[in-house]
């Protein structure tokens, strides 16, 4: 017999909970629920919207009666549960009935909490949670004119807004001298409440309200200082309360919230708790990002997996009033220690600041210009430092050119038709109907749904402010350090520690090691692991090429109608006429359609049959030619200059340099592609600065630049260090390597993982660590003795892979 | 129905595909790890991709050109994406794989 579940408290948390659940046992359970309120379940964040006449109740379903039909559970909703007998492990509901668990999980939500002045209760003053709240207010506004909202936080300003886009006239009563003070500094709060009056919202603040006014329905609020406001409609805004009532009740430990471990387990082992109501390392939250990683980490030991903790969030917050740009996340107060970085543009409505302690961010409020927040919040939960990129900081992550938005840095301002993401064609209006209509809450569901921001990811910023407009602070739900892929719970860094210190030596052990929850994975983690163990046993482990890409596998790219381009290396960028008549004569010879000079100073085949490339490899082999890697995670090109030998201006012999790098390098797997460049002097003809590693000759050695990348997002490097010699550069250039591929994950370039783990620390390993760099080189040169086959020739004359290129059986 | 020998299994990696050329274009035979074998298309709903070239994962393979996830058994898109591809009956016997080039509307369609 399965074994019984409830559910009480049918709301985002809860049923959150359930979904994540039935994704990994969906038969483990017969499941129960009783919900209070008289719906399925509905997106309570999109209330707000609701009641500006932006959307009806309909469109804020999430879980319709039918869900629960279609997932056989049991659903009763408008029932209040009044008791939890833990002694028989039953419910009790208000009318009477009563239904028995095996494990209960309890989701109550909070209340709206009720400033306790007299007439609290009067006819006209509500509260605002629920949809009966909403059509109260609704309802309200077409008969009354002047509403008074106490409480200037988001829900307060939230509400606020709404009804005065339903024609009323209102004023936000605020007990502190700051707007939102719980999420904006002074200066911010300031420019808040100017924007918010021009738009005709009034303030009463600092003011305390000690009476809300009227016999028969309300009329008026009083505040301390004797002052009256006139008001027919009062609302309470003025924070939540945990819902604790029936935990208590039935003498579950409870302090603020139902106090819970990091299981979401509450003292009573068999119920556990999710969302507003919980109590976590002493910190309860209101927002939907956090309360949705508890339901994952919940779900996980209702199935009994059992591996999965919850330690707590980091939340950050917009507000959903249209038109006004605000982000906020962290400690942006500062204090003993902390240092703050401030930009004020008044003109412009805009105003950053972030706060820095010990080189990592700690918090940051941006008000005007949005764009930037889902970087920096990224940085604070990587613990990224950023000395050495803290002067650009305050320019955000574009500054240095973006490829592909047209430059957008403000999602407000585009309308509906506006393209946001330059890849996939996906335009501002579709991306706001798929998030309300098929009821998103991250980016990922985002990228799936729409596929905006799902390739090169240079528009993210606009998506994550679009959903931002539409959902307030819940989309930015990332646990720390994102799992490997859906198919695991445990971190990139996780899973190659345990490679190297359980000396896991398959794919396979890797998943039954750490209990993958897909059979044999997914195209996401079966290329990373393959990576991850050849990188730390290169003798030992054996390839898995079905766990390649197909370019990898193919040792070719693969191209929109099924054809392959082929690009042989040509070292350094130097070729002559040898290689270029064996390349004339493979082109004639196989009908080639297209040769093109690539921008990495080579020639690209494209367009060739992928049974003939075995063929095709043959004569550019005899011609002396070998793979370029053109596909792989990989060793790409090294460009060079002309150098010293023939420039007037060369200091060094650039090419020949390029070229020991190249020879050196080439055929070594990387977690992503890996370029070079060496020029002959400063005028860097070879594009030294934004290349992966980027050597730039001057009179007295070599400059050693680090972390470029000309694609996506321009970074130029950082300087590394100098050099004096040619065997320093070499020296240098693999330690440097070899710690990118034992260090950063899979699928970062070079200017993402730089970015992550600071420069210094890049310096450290390879600069002052004199032995560390020596064992590195060493272990980069060890691992090149199998690395540097020529994949080609392999497959032309050995016939390694036949099978890739050959039909099974051609029947016509 | 009409069986047509296509190969051995052996022949087909495991987690891989080969190709069977025929008069109504190229057909992608799916190894499994358990060594079920299935026939889609050679053509990604998406824009045509050849889903021979992609990753196998469980009952699954994703599209070498813009990683849509197709079902092996049906054909279909993986939500939220939308589409399907033909899909063949396929039988394993004696090492042997044989197929049958009436495409498989009804039965599976899921
Ligand atoms: C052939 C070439 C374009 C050309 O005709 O010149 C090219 C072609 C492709 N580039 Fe590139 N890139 C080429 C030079 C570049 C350069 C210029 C350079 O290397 O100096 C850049 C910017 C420099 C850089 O990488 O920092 C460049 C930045 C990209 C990016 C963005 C990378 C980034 O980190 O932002 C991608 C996408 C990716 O890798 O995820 C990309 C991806 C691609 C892919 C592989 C797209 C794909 O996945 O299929 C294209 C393959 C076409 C094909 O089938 O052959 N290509 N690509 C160039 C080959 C160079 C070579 O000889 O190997
Ligand atoms: C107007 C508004 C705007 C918001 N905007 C945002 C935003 O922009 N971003 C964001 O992240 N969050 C926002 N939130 C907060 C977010 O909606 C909540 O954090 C989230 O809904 C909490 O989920 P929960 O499951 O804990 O509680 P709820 O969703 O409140 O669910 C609890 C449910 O339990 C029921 N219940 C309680 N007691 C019992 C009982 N004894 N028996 C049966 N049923 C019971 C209640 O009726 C309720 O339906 C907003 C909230 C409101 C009200
Ligand atoms: S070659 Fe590069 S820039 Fe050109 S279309 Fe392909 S990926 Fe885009
Ligand atoms: S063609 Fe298959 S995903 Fe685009």
């Amino acid at each position: 017999m399965r074994e019984k579940l409830i559910l009480v408290g049918n709301g985002m948390a809860g049923v959150r909970t359930l979904e994540e659940l039935l994704k990994v046992a969906p038969d483990k359970y017969e499941i129960t629920v009783f919900g209070s309120e008289p719906y399925g379940n509905y997106n309570r964040i999109l209330l707000s919207p609701v009641l500006a006449g932006e959307k009806t109740i309909a469109e804020i379903m999430l879980n319709d009666r039918q869900w629960y039909a279609d997932n056989g559970i049991m659903l009763h909703c408008g029932t209040e549960v009044a008791w939890i007998d833990r002694a028989r492990r039953r419910v009790i509901t208000a009318d009477g009935a009563s239904a028995v668990y095996d494990r209960l999980v309890l989701a109550t939500g909070s209340n709206p909490f009720v400033v306790p002045v007299p007439g609290k209760d009067l006819p006209g003053v509500v509260t605002f949670r629920d949809i009966r709240d909403v059509q109260a207010m609704i309802a309200a506004a077409e008969k009354y004119r002047h509403a008074v909202v106490i409480g200037g936080g988001l829900l307060g300003l939230e509400a606020a807004n709404g009804l005065m886009r339903q024609g009323m006239s209102v004023t936000v009563v605020h007990i502190h001298e700051t707007l939102m003070e719980r999420q904006l500094d002074r200066v911010a709060g300031e420019m808040l409440r100017l924007s918010l009056e021009q738009r005709g919202m009034h303030f009463h603040m600092p003011a305390q309200t000690v009476e809300i006014l009227g016999e028969k329905r309300v009329r008026g609020v009083r505040f301390e200082d004797g002052s009256e406001l006139y008001a027919d409609l009062v609302v309470m805004a003025a924070g939540i309360r945990p819902n604790i009532e029936l935990a208590k009740k039935s003498g579950i430990y409870c302090e603020r919230g139902v106090v819970v471990n990091d299981t979401l387990q509450t003292y009573d082992p068999s119920i556990y708790a999710v969302g507003e109501c919980v109590q976590h390392r002493n910190q309860t939250y209101g927002l939907v990002a956090p309360l949705f990683e508890q339901a994952r980490v919940c779900a996980n030991h209702l199935a009994h997996f059992g591996y999965l903790r919850y330690q707590g969030s980091l939340v950050s917050t917009k507000l959903k009033v249209t038109g006004i740009e605000l982000f906020s996340a962290g400690d942006f107060n500062g204090g003993e220690g902390s240092e703050e970085i401030v930009l004020k543009d008044a003109s412009q409505g805009a105003y950053k600041k972030l706060v820095i302690r010990g080189n990592r961010i700690q918090g940051a409020v941006l008000y005007g210009d949005t764009v930037d927040g889902a970087w920096y919040f990224q940085l604070m939960r990587d613990g990224a430092d950023v000395a050495a990129f803290r002067d650009q900081l305050m320019f955000g992550q574009a500054h240095l050119g973006d490829a592909g938005h047209g430059g957008q840095n403000k999602a407000a301002a585009m309308s509906d038709g506006m393209e946001v993401c330059g890849c996939n064609g996906v335009c501002k209006g579709a991306i706001v109907k798929a998030i309300t209509e098929k009821g998103l809450f991250t980016l990922e569901e985002v990228r799936a749904h729409t596929k905006a921001s799902s390739s090169c990811g240079s528009c993210t910023g606009l998506v994550e402010q679009i959903m931002a407009s539409v959902l307030g602070g819940g989309y930015a739900a990332a646990p720390r350090e994102k799992p490997l892929c859906k198919c695991t719970d445990h971190t990139h860094d996780e899973v190659r520690k345990a490679i190297r210190e359980q000396h896991l030596l398959t794919i396979r052990e890797v998943m039954t090691h750490f209990k993958w929850l897909n059979p044999d994975g997914c195209h996401s983690c079966r290329p990373a692991l393959n990576y991850y163990l050849l990188c730390a046993w290169p003798a030992e482990y054996q390839d898995d090429p079905q766990s390649r890409f197909i370019n990898e596998r193919a040792h070719a790219n693969i191209q929109k109608d099924g054809t392959y381009s082929v690009v042989p290396r040509m070292w350094g960028g130097v070729t002559n006429s040898n290689e270029l008549r064996t390349i004339a004569d493979v082109v004639d010879k196989f009908s080639i359609p297209t040769v093109k000079v690539t921008g990495g100073q080579r020639i690209d085949l494209l367009g060739v049959k992928k049974e003939d490339l075995p063929a095709v490899w043959r004569e550019l082999g005899k011609g002396g030619l070998v793979s370029g890697h053109a596909y792989g995670k990989a060793l790409r090109t090294v460009k060079t200059c002309v150098g010293k030998e023939w420039c007037r201006f060369g200091t060094q012999d650039s090419t020949a340099m390029g070229i020991r790098l190249e020879k050196r390098t080439w055929g070594s797997w990387m977690p992503h592609k890996f370029k070079m460049a060496v020029s002959g002097c400063p005028r860097n003809c070879a594009e030294a600065t934004i290349k992966d590693f980027g050597v730039v000759a001057v009179d007295s050695g070599w400059e050693l630049h680090v972390g470029g990348n000309g694609g996506v997002k321009i970074r130029p490097t950082d300087l590394l260090c100098k050099v004096a010699t040619e065997d320093e550069v070499e020296e240098y250039c693999c330690a440097f390597i070899q710690l990118y591929r034992e260090e950063a994950r899979y699928l970062d370039r070079t200017a993402p993982w730089i970015e992550r783990v600071g420069l210094a620390y890049v310096k450290q390993r390879v600069v002052e660590d004199t032995e560390g760099r020596k064992a590195l080189y060493a272990r980069f040169i060890e691992s090149q003795k199998y690395a540097q086959l020529d994949p080609w020739a392999e497959r032309a004359q050995r016939e390694v892979q036949k099978h890739e290129f050959t039909p099974l059986r051609e029947v016509v | 129905m009409q069986w047509i020998e296509a190969g051995c299994l052996e022949d087909i990696p495991i987690l891989g595909a080969r190709v069977m050329r025929t008069a109504q274009g190229d057909i992608a035979l799916f190894r499994t790890a358990n060594n079920e074998v299935f026939a889609l298309n050679d053509k990604c709903p998406h824009r045509n991709g050849p889903l021979s070239q992609g990753i196998v994962h469980g009952n699954r393979v994703t599209c070498p050109l813009h990683n849509w996830v197709i079902e092996l058994v049906t054909g279909s898109a993986v939500a939220p994406d939308e589409g399907r591809t033909a899909c063949y009956p396929v039988k394993v016997e004696q090492g042997v794989v044989s197929i049958s080039l009436r495409p498989d509307e009804l039965q599976k369609s899921a």
